[in-house]
């Protein structure tokens, strides 16, 4: 009832143009037809309102970036996306997130459960210490890290005696992107968790299950969805944190620089192409996330009956 | 899981406690546990005791001191100020988009749906990047903000933005149209039906999507650098000075900063968390 009056309000939104992509399970409620009194001129209103300020704000920005990138055609991206130090930043990038990854899913994983189904004291205290990247800026997980493991921290000499060097070189870069990514996959578990109840973990037990049985049969297929959206999460976040490895890495370049640090590198030492690059790589990759979600999200809710 | 997003849970902890049997016990449960705490001793327990104890390695006077220095001061003022602004914008606008997604219907609601999440995905230096392509000094638009102000609120509206259409969304979903249309059949025109029945049931959503936004603003460093210039007295926020103290090797005020904006951060969390509870009582 309200598709043909909204030609205007789409036009103002370059996303607009693409039509029913992604029905994703959000915009999919009851809610969608609109039939309470709202008159129609104040729905329009609101409509041009919130994609104007999309357009402002998200969309146009985003068209320019991957304008002013290809602006000068494809040869100079090409150059800028094969220079050695690109490839090493993407490489590096890769290998963090290929580490950071899997260690933050297992920890998840067995948080989630702790937290959720498992006994012990100080509970609560760890799950506080669990969110509390949310609320630490990056620059604070940084400093925080360098204090404790940097040549003037707690045991920053100790380790350099071992010949253990974590400030300034690839394990710092893995911890603080561990630190900032840390409650992604655990947040995103234990709702699923809830909702599965215990159930079937119980029936499993009766029947003889052992609790690694269990876990493998059961309960890991009853959250891998919630698993998976987590670990998208902490992908996109791991490719992408900037402050807190940018203070621990050191920056140096062609050794310590991934691929957001190259972006900042670019960008400040004039090469405009190369910072457009990177960043539009860097872009397509959080574009992919999203469908991720999407496609995830979307699995979560058609199991769930909707 | 999207629907129903970590958001409550970043400052609800730990689940209702159900004590059931199931989860691993005897050795592999211990051994288990055992290597979760380490593991967050080493990244979170460790480095955030290093850096309460180096604020206050002088003692409060020492901390003080470094607080009050002008430029940390003017610093934190800043990053106060224009994360409240923010989140003021965010309330308006976020509700509003929240709202046109779920009532309304129109081609390419799916796109803009999904294209919501993306500054949590897209690295926040290409936040800052994407921002400077349109608004900085080569604007084809001719509209440049580089170095002032609002370029700060404008790259903390960016990434802060999915924070309260995200909390409002699945709240707005679940919203009993039946409440609505007995006022409106009782005579109530729409602006009082959005006053008196929908605002309420949302306001606990919007004050924990205003929560989020707010931690994120006052830590918020990587999409300002690019655009803001970091100039001291003028568009350098906390996160800014605590970088650039690091750089001097002035360890002591870095910490001190950073403390001051973490308990802010910890501090609007809690109280909107405390705020939003209440509400939701009083509503239900």
């Amino acid at each position: 009832m309200s598709s043909s009056g909204g030609t205007l309000a789409v036009a103002a939104e370059p996303g607009g143009a693409l039509s029913e992509g992604l029905p994703t399970p959000l915009a999919s409620g009851p809610g969608n037809t609109a039939k309470v009194s709202s008159s129609r001129g104040g729905r329009l209103a609101l409509r041009t309102v919130a994609l104007l300020y999309l357009a402002v704000l998200l969309g146009a920005p985003l068209v320019m970036i991957f304008y002013r990138t290809f602006e000068h055609g494809l040869a100079p991206v090409w150059d800028a996306v094969t220079a050695p130090n690109a490839l090493h930043a993407m490489w590096l990038s890769l290998e963090i997130v290929l580490i950071v990854v899997p260690l933050n899913t297992i920890f998840g994983i067995g948080a989630a459960l702790l937290l959720e189904r498992g006994r012990m004291p100080f509970k609560t205290l760890f799950g506080l210490l669990i969110d509390m990247p949310f609320a630490i800026s990056p620059i604070v997980v940084g400093l925080a890290l360098v204090l404790v493991y940097g040549r003037a921290g707690w045991f920053g000499n100790e380790l350099a005696a071992q010949g253990i060097n974590i400030i300034f070189s690839v394990p710092g870069m893995v911890m603080a992107t561990a630190l900032v990514t840390l409650p992604f996959v655990v947040r995103e578990t234990i709702p699923v968790l809830r909702e599965m109840g215990t159930d079937s973990e119980q029936a499993a037990e009766t029947l003889g299950a052992s609790p690694w049985q269990t876990f493998w049969r059961v309960t890991l297929p009853g959250i891998r969805w919630g698993v998976g959206y987590g670990v998208v999460l902490t992908t996109a976040r791991a490719l992408g944190e900037f402050g807190a490895v940018s203070i621990v890495s050191g920056r140096i370049e062609g050794q310590t620089q991934t691929l957001p640090l190259y972006v900042q590198d670019r960008f400040e030492n004039f090469d405009t192409t190369g910072a457009y690059t990177a960043a539009v790589m860097l872009a397509l990759l959080a574009l992919l996330a999203l469908l991720a979600m999407n496609l995830l999200a979307r699995r979560a809710n058609k199991k769930e009956g909707h | 899981m999207a629907s129903q997003p970590a958001n409550s849970g970043a400052v609800a902890l730990a689940a209702p406690r159900r004590r059931r049997p199931g989860a691993a016990r005897g050795t592999t449960g211990l051994l288990g546990r055992g290597l979760l705490v380490l593991y967050l001793s080493i990244l979170v327990l460790l480095p955030m005791a290093a850096l309460t104890a180096k604020a206050f390695d002088g003692g409060t006077h020492a901390f003080w001191k470094e607080i009050s220095n002008p430029e940390a001061w003017s610093a934190i003022k800043l990053t106060l100020l224009v994360s409240v602004v923010v989140v003021l914008i965010n309330a308006v606008f976020g509700t509003i988009i929240a709202w046109v997604l779920v009532r309304d219907r129109f081609p390419g609601k799916g796109v803009v749906n999904a294209i919501i999440d993306l500054p949590f995905a897209l690295p926040t230096i290409v936040a800052g990047l994407v921002l400077l392509a349109l608004y900085g000094k080569s604007s084809p638009i001719g509209i440049d903000v580089t170095f002032t102000r609002a370029a700060v609120v404008l790259a903390l509206l960016f990434v802060t933005l999915p924070f309260v259409v995200r909390s409002v969304q699945p709240v707005m979903i679940d919203l009993d149209r039946s409440m609505e249309e007995a006022a409106s059949s009782l005579g109530a025109g729409y602006p009082t039906v959005l006053r008196r029945i929908v605002l309420p049931t949302l306001l606990p959503a919007i004050l924990s999507g205003i929560a989020l936004s707010f931690a994120r603003a006052v830590g918020e460093y990587g999409s300002l650098i690019l655009i803001t210039g970091n100039l001291p007295f003028k568009t350098e926020v906390g996160s800014v000075y605590i970088f650039g103290q690091i750089q001097n090797e002035n360890l002591a005020a870095a910490a001190a900063v950073s403390v001051v904006l973490l308990a802010v951060a910890l501090l609007v969390l809690a109280v909107l968390n405390v705020l939003q509870r209440r509400w939701s009582r009083h509503v239900l």
